[in-house]
C-alpha cells in the first residue's frame, strides 16, 4: 500500500490551553529535524493534529523516525483522497486488503467534521463497510474487537483513511520545557537521566569531560555515540567536550586524596553551570542515583551542589540500578555504556573516598589554588559538536571510497 | 580464457582488491588495540558491519564475520545444536547439502543427535509436505541450502520459513553461499534465523564470509579466544577482508539489472546442450538459479570433459570443486534419481555477471568438437 502521509495525534498537549501553539510548533520542529535527510517530506502542524506529507519518502523509515519523538500520542500512516465517495471506496478496499489476514474481521469508524459531505458518519460506515465486504471473500464484521479498524476522517481538505494506529513515545515535545545541560559521562545512568528529562520536554545539551591521555578517544567516541542515541528523541543534540586534563592534574596535586572526587565534581559542576549560562539553559541534568557511589550520598551532594543555585534535575536519583538498566536497555544505550573505557570520573578515584565530606573543609582546600583561571581556560577550549540522528547513519567521508 | 567455474570461486573484482589493499596498508592496526589507530580500525570494521547489515536488512549486531561458507555453516549448525540441545536433539536437512553441512550433520549424529535428510524430487527440490511430516517437538534446527551448488536448484525458502515461523523452538538456517546476489531473498519474509555466505563466491576475497544470526538467537561458539565478533568467533579480525566483502556485496547486489543477461546465457547453454545428441541436462530451468548448468555426456566421464576443455582454455568443473577430487558420483544427482553412470559423467558450468554470450557460443562449439572426437576414440 502506498501511504502518502502520516497523521500525528498529540499527547498531553491537549491540556495545555493557550500555550498549545508553542508546543505544536516545537513538535513540528523536532519532527522536521528527525526527517532532515528526507528533503521531500513536508510537515503541516495544526491545532489538533499534524500531517507529514511524504511526497514519495519511505513511510517505514518515517515511521521509525517518528516512534521515539516525544509529544506524539499516536500516529497512523494514511492516504488522502478527494471528497468523493467512489474514491473513498477504492482507497478503503485497498487499505483493508493490505492489512487483512486470512479470515480476519474489520470495522469502519468514520468521522465527519466536514458537514457538507453528503453522507453522515453512520451512513459512511454502512456504505463503505458494505462495499469492502462485497469485494472481499473471507472478511467479516466485528465492531467490538476487529482485527482491522479502518478509520475514515472526512475533513474539508479531503478524506483521510487509515488502518493502523501506532503508539507514539508520549511525553512532551523536547524543547517545550526549556533547555538544560546533561552531564554525560559514558556510564549507564547519565544517558537514562538525559532520556527521562527529554521525555518531560527538556531539550538537552550534553557536556562531556575529556581528559587525555587519562581517558581515550574511544571513551569520547562512546559519549558521542550515546548522545546520538539521545538525538533520536529530538532529532539532534548539541554536545560540548570539555578539556579537563589540567584541572584533574592540579586537583590530584593540590587536594587531599580522600576528597579528590568531591572537588572534581564541584569543578565539573561549575564548568557545566557556566556553560549553561552561556547557552541560555535553565537547569542541569545528571545521572546521580542516591547511594550508588561515594559522590552520591546526600552529604556529598550537598558539598558538590554548593557551587551553584541552578536547579539540578536528577531523574534517576531514587531508582535502583536494575530499574536504570532496564531503561538503558529499552533506549539501546546499555550495550554502549558497558564498553570498558576509563572515564574521567574513575581515573583518580582514591581507594577510600569520603562519603561524608564537610563543605567548609572542601572550600578551605580549594582556596589555595586559582581554580577560576583553570575553569575559564577549560571553558575557552570547549569543542562543541552537533550530534545528528541522520548523519550518524551515513558512512564517514574518510571511509567512503572504501565501500 | 573462458572461466565458467564461478561456483567454485570467482575472480576478485579490481575495485574490491583496491579496497583490500588500501585498508590493509592504511588501517593495519588491530581493531582490539586501545590506541587511537586501533580505534580507527575498529570504527572501520563497525562501518563495514553496518553496511552489510543495511544491505541485508539486518542489524549490525546480527552480522558475524567468518572465514567463509564452511566456517559459517559449522558455526551455525553446531552452534545451535550445542546451545539448544536441551530443547531437543532433532535436526532436519536435505539430502543434497554441501559437505560443510552434510559432514557436520554426520558428526552430530555421532554425538547423539538425530538427523532427518529430506529427499528431493527429480528437479532437486525438497517437498514441503515431507518437511512438515518430519518436524517433531524435538526439532531445534532446519538447515536447507538456498541454491544447490551442483545443479543450481532453488529451494522454496519462503515457504519453509512460513512453516517454521510459527514454531518458536525450531531455528531456520540457510546455506546461501550459491544464492547471494543471484536470487532475491528477504530474511524477514522467509523467517530465516541464520544465513551463511562466502566472499569469494561474489568477487571478494577468499577467507572472508558472513554468518547472519538473528539477534535473539544464541550460538555455542566454535572458535574461542579473545571474544571478537561478539564472542561468537574469536581471532583478530580480518579487517581488510571484511571491508572488501562489504564492497563486493554492494557491487554484486547492484548487478540485479544485469540478471536477464545472465539468464539469457544460461538459457542459451541449456537449450544448446539439450539439443546435442546423447546429452542429459540435470538443471531444471524453472527451479534453477541463473548461473548454474549441470549436464552429462553419455559414455564420457566428467573429468575427461573437464580436461579436454582445459586444453582450449575453457574452465569448468565436475559437479562441485569440493567433491571432485573424490571419485564419487555426485550425491546430489544420485539423490535426484540420476543413474550412477550418468552421475559420474556430470559436469557443471557456473557463470558470473562477467561472462558473455559470446563465450557461451564458443563453449558450445568446442564442446561439440570435443564430444565428436571422444566418440571416435571411445565408441
Amino acid at each position: 500500500m502506498e501511504f502518502d502521509r502520516m497523521l500525528i495525534r498529540y499527547g498531553e498537549l491537549s491540556t495545555k490551553g493557550k500555550n498549545r501553539k508553542q508546543f505544536v510548533t516545537k513538535l513540528a520542529q523536532n519532527v522536521k529535524r528527525a526527517m532532515k535527510d528526507l528533503p521531500e517530506v513536508r510537515i503541516h502542524g495544526e491545532r489538533d493534529r499534524m500531517y507529514i506529507i511524504l511526497n514519495g519518502a519511505d513511510y517505514q523509515l518515517a515511521e521509525e523516525r517518528l516512534k521515539p519523538i516525544f509529544g506524539i500520542q499516536s500516529f497512523s500512516p494514511a492516504v488522502r483522497v478527494n471528497l468523493d465517495l467512489d474514491e473513498v471506496k477504492e482507497a478503503a478496499l485497498a487499505l483493508v486488503q493490505d492489512a487483512h489476514e486470512e479470515n480476519g474481521t474489520f470495522k469502519v469508524a468514520a468521522r465527519r467534521s466536514h458537514r457538507e459531505f453528503p453522507l453522515d458518519s453512520n451512513e459512511i460506515n454502512q456504505e463503505i463497510g458494505a462495499y469492502v465486504l462485497q469485494n472481499m471473500e473471507d472478511l467479516t464484521v466485528n465492531v467490538k474487537n476487529p482485527d482491522v479498524k479502518l478509520t475514515i476522517d472526512v475533513r474539508k481538505e479531503g478524506v483521510f483513511l487509515s488502518c493502523r494506529t501506532i503508539l507514539g513515545a508520549a511525553g512532551l515535545p523536547v524543547g517545550s520545557s526549556g533547555r538544560a545541560m546533561l552531564m554525560l559521562s559514558g556510564g549507564i545512568d547519565s544517558p537514562v537521566a538525559g532520556y527521562l528529562a527529554q521525555k518531560r520536554g527538556v531539550e538537552i545539551e550534553a557536556v562531556h569531560f575529556h581528559s587525555p591521555p587519562y581517558t581515550s578517544e574511544q571513551a569520547k567516541q562512546k559519549a558521542i555515540d550515546l548522545a546520538a542515541k539521545l538525538a533520536k528523541y529530538s532529532g539532534q543534540v548539541q554536545m560540548h567536550i570539555v578539556p579537563f586534563t589540567e584541572i584533574q592534574e592540579v586537583i590530584k596535586q593540590q587536594i587531599p586524596e580522600s576528597v579528590i572526587m568531591t572537588v572534581t565534581r564541584r569543578m565539573m559542576l561549575r564548568i557545566t553551570d557556566e556553560l549553561r549560562r552561556r547557552r541560555n539553559g535553565l537547569a542541569i541534568v545528571n545521572g546521580e542515583s542516591l547511594g550508588q557511589v561515594a559522590s552520591q550520598t546526600l552529604e556529598s551532594m550537598l558539598a558538590i551542589n554548593a557551587v551553584t543555585a541552578t536547579p539540578i534535575i536528577r531523574p534517576v536519583v531514587s531508582m535502583d540500578k536494575n530499574e536504570i538498566i532496564q531503561i538503558a536497555q529499552k533506549i539501546d544505550t546499555y550495550n554502549l555504556s558497558v564498553q570498558p573505557f576509563e572515564d574521567c570520573c574513575t581515573i583518580f578515584t582514591p581507594p577510600s573516598p569520603k562519603t561524608k565530606p564537610k563543605l567548609d573543609k572542601i572550600e578551605h582546600y580549594e582556596s589555595f589554588t586559582d581554580f577560576d583561571a583553570l575553569i575559564a581556560k577549560a571553558l575557552d577550549n570547549i569543542e562543541t559538536i552537533s550530534v545528528n540522528i541522520a548523519e550518524t547513519e551515513q558512512v564517514k567521508d574518510e571511509f567512503a571510497d572504501l565501500f | 580464457m573462458i572461466y565458467f567455474d564461478n561456483s567454485a570461486t570467482t575472480k576478485p573484482n579490481a575495485a574490491v582488491l583496491e579496497t583490500y589493499t588500501k585498508v590493509a596498508s592504511n588501517y593495519f592496526a588491530n581493531p582490539s588495540s586501545l590506541h587511537r589507530f586501533g580505534a580507527k580500525s575498529k570504527e572501520l570494521l563497525d562501518t563495514s558491519r553496518k553496511q552489510i547489515a543495511t544491505m541485508l536488512d539486518a542489524l549490525p549486531e546480527e552480522i558475524i564475520f567468518t572465514s567463509g561458507g564452511t566456517e559459517g555453516n559449522n558455526l551455525a549448525i553446531k552452534g545451535i545444536a550445542y546451545s539448544y540441545q536441551n530443547r531437543g536433539k532433532h535436526i532436519i536437512t536435505s539430502s543434497i547439502e554441501h559437505p560443510s553441512v552434510r559432514t557436520v550433520m554426520e558428526e552430530l549424529e555421532q554425538t547423539g543427535f538425530s538427523v532427518t535428510y529430506l529427499q528431493v524430487d527429480k528437479n532437486g527440490v525438497i517437498k514441503l509436505d515431507a518437511l512438515k511430516a518430519a518436524l517433531t517437538d524435538e526439532t531445534i534446527l532446519v538447515s536447507i541450502m538456498g541454491v544447490n551448488n551442483e545443479v543450481g536448484s532453488i529451494q522454496p525458502l519462503q515457504e519453509i520459513g512460513e512453516i517454521l515461523a510459527r514454531r518458536e523452538q525450531t531455528f531456520f538456517h540457510v546455506d546461501f553461499v550459491q544464492g547471494i546476489g543471484k536470487i532475491p531473498l528477504k530474511l524477514d519474509a522467509a523467517a530465516i534465523d541464520l544465513l551463511t555466505f562466502s566472499g569469494h563466491k561474489f568477487h571478494a576475497l577468499r577467507g572472508t564470509g558472513v554468518l547472519f544470526k538473528r539477534k535473539n538467537v544464541h550460538l555455542h561458539p566454535e572458535i574461542l579466544g579473545g571474544g571478537q565478533e561478539m564472542g561468537y568467533r574469536s581471532g583478530t579480525e580480518n579487517l581488510a577482508g571484511s571491508v572488501a566483502l562489504a564492497k563486493a556485496l554492494r557491487l554484486t547486489l547492484e548487478n540485479e539489472p544485469k540478471k536477464p543477461e545472465l539468464i539469457a546465457i544460461r538459457d542459451y547453454l541449456l537449450t544448446e546442450i539439450a539439443q546435442m545428441p546423447d546429452m542429459t541436462v540435470h538443471t531444471k530451468q524453472s527451479v534453477a538459479a541463473p548461473h548454474i548448468v549441470c549436464f552429462s555426456a553419455k559414455g564420457h566421464r566428467g573429468e575427461i570433459l573437464v580436461h579436454a576443455l582445459e586444453k582450449e582454455e575453457i574452465y569448468i568443473s565436475t559437479t562441485s570443486a569440493c567433491s571432485s577430487k573424490q571419485k564419487l558420483a555426485s550425491s546430489t544427482l544420485k539423490a535426484m534419481g540420476v543413474t550412477d553412470e550418468e552421475a559420474t559423467g556430470a559436469v557443471r558450468v557456473s557463470l558470473s555477471f562477467e561472462n558473455r554470450l559470446s563465450e557461451a557460443k564458443i563453449f558450445i562449439q568446442k564442446l561439440q568438437e570435443i564430444i565428436e572426437n571422444l566418440n571416435k576414440v571411445v565408441k
